[in-house]
């Protein structure tokens, strides 16, 4: 029996977005701003929009894939995947499952997208006003955890107490996101550097996070379009090839009210070795990495979790200088992030990885052929994705 | 081993009026938790078949898969695992309050079993992870529908049950 894998057997050929809002900004209905998504990446792509007959989200995206291809005009539409989950945890996920309809023959082109106006739906940052609540919230709202900041706060207080991790090892994970949207145009940060003297005296949101730990809330879209790995020369950019993808969590970590019990961990305990075992790859093979920051605490878990530092180095690398495009030895949230660039739900990292491989980032890391993505660290389930150029296959 | 009902184990409340109400699912699968609480109970899942305690509550043991693990009254002391001091409002009633904190525990007498609460006091004291404390019980009897919250707050060393670690 042949393995089984994604290796190798889908490519990316067009990425496309819209432009980047302030939350609650977009001119454009959520719908609007997912076909404007789809029709650039088909434009980078060089294909016509009707000949995709795949859609993959994630998060309860509220674009529905058949009004989506009644609208786009599409031939026919045959795979349709939602990956489960909240948070941005299934940003690489989406990919893995439209990459996965491709690999089975499901489909033969599927884009895979993310839209958000949360004027004309609500925002992810501010508690429901409903009187009473049931389930897992039943635990934590009425002690005033509500958010999804206050909710992950105590991971991360939990592991940095763990491993002695300092204060300054966030600043500096938030620090190059800021730091690289400052070459990006597309960033909502753009012309808005972050200082260490600003990060210190940032109110705190909820301890241990700044204000400047915490991502953004924006509208846009942002979409990918994948064809078998056979075609990928078919297209005019540079291919860029799925490595390896997973998505799920550890044991339990869906356990009601913090009883997961790895709790001090960002839920790729397990799904990193996944996707490093599919590549074929280890950490040291990365180039460059593209890392969700929900909070920097996350990035600081996930990081571990994929071996780039054992948890007790964690103040030892993540020194800005590190972090850094050209120069840094793992070149981090390269366009900006979830921090800085846009708070797409992850899917910009996407976007970003897929530039990093090309060669056309704003922020280029010199070793390019390896790109990760890392999505929405310490929800359930979370994904992951490594990108490569054809060197890598 | 329930708690008398007086000012030693129940506490005014920590947090403004208005927060999400606790209740149980609509298939009543936590009301024996959320119940236990207005009777000064803790109450946790503890299976008999296996003796494993589970939180929140499932409809079978998630270790051998026994249905309807019965719940049992446990003692309300726990040890700090983690915390937070929240700031920034994200709910009307909390506008202009100022921080608090928010403490998960881990029961004593219930192996892997963790609960959140707010930890009483002055919310700008230093926090100590694996330090003892005590459950105390919120009533808000008045409240539609009435509900209990469980609060913690630190225990005096010569009540301790072990060095903090």
């Amino acid at each position: 029996m042949t393995k089984r894998s994604l290796r190798g057997r889908v490519a990316i050929v067009g990425i496309g977005e819209t432009t980047y809002y302030r939350h609650s900004q977009s001119p454009d209905a959520e719908f609007k701003l997912a076909l404007k998504a789809v029709l650039a990446a088909s434009k980078d792509a060089g294909i016509d929009p009707r000949e995709i007959d795949g859609f993959a989200s994630y998060s309860n995206d509220r674009t529905d894939p058949s009004r989506l291809s009644a609208a786009l005009g599409t031939r026919e539409l045959r795979s349709t995947t939602m990956q489960w989950g909240g948070g941005g945890g299934g940003s690489c996920g989406a990919i893995a499952n439209g990459a996965a309809a491709i690999t089975s023959g499901l489909a033969d082109c599927v884009v895979a997208y993310r839209a958000l106006a949360q004027g004309e739906f609500g925002r992810f940052g501010k508690a429901p006003t409903a009187p009473t609540i049931a389930g897992d919230m039943a635990y934590q709202a009425p002690y005033g955890v509500l958010s999804p900041g206050q909710k992950f706060a105590m991971k991360a207080r939990r592991f940095m107490h763990e491993h002695g991790v300092k204060q300054e090892a966030l600043r500096a994970i938030a620090m190059a996101s800021y730091h690289h949207a400052q070459r990006n145009p597309r960033a909502v940060m753009y012309g808005k550097p972050l200082t260490e003297a600003r990060y210190d005296d940032s109110r705190w949101i909820v301890e241990p996070f700044h204000l400047f730990d915490c991502c953004m809330e924006n509208d846009g879209a942002a979409a990918v379009i994948m064809v078998p790995a056979e075609r990928a020369k078919d297209f005019p950019n540079r291919p860029v090839y799925v490595l390896g993808a997973a998505t799920g969590s550890d044991h339990r970590v869906g356990a009601n009210a913090h009883n997961q019990p790895n709790y001090a961990s960002s839920s790729f305990s397990t799904v990193a070795p996944h996707m490093f075992g599919m590549a074929g790859m280890g950490p040291k093979d990365v180039g460059v990495v593209q890392s969700y920051e929900n909070f920097t605490g996350g990035v600081l878990m996930a990081l571990a979790e994929h071996g780039f530092f054992k948890p007790e180095e964690a103040n030892e690398f993540l020194q800005l200088e590190n972090l850094l495009a050209p120069g840094g030895k793992m070149p981090l949230n390269t366009s900006g992030g979830n921090l800085a660039e846009c708070y797409m739900h992850g899917f910009e990292l996407v976007l970003e990885a897929v530039r990093q491989v090309r060669g056309t980032s704003t922020a280029q890391a010199p070793r390019n052929d390896v790109a990760l993505v890392i999505g929405g660290p310490m929800v359930t389930p979370v994904s992951n994705l490594l990108l490569g150029s054809e060197a890598t296959l | 081993m329930s708690q008398g009902n007086d000012a030693s184990t129940t506490s005014p409340a920590y947090l403004p009026a208005g927060l999400p109400i606790p209740v149980p699912e609509a298939d009543g699968l936590s009301a024996p938790f959320w119940n236990g609480l207005r009777e000064n109970r803790v109450m946790v899942q503890h299976c008999a078949a296996c003796g494993t305690f589970q939180h929140g509550p499932e409809w079978l043991c998630h270790r051998c898969h026994a249905f309807d693990p019965p719940f049992d009254e446990v003692a309300p002391r726990a040890r700090i695992y983690s915390w937070e001091r929240a700031w920034h409002p994200v709910h009307a009633c909390l506008d202009g309050h100022g921080p608090y904190v928010v403490v998960v525990v881990e029961l004593l007498d219930a192996p892997g079993v963790r609960m959140l609460g707010n930890l009483l006091g002055d919310p700008m004291t230093e926090v100590p992870i694996g330090a003892e404390v005590e459950g105390v019980f919120e009533h808000h009897a008045d409240a539609k529908p009435p509900f209990t919250l469980l609060q913690w707050r630190l225990i005096d060393a010569a009540r301790r049950r072990s060095p903090t670690r």
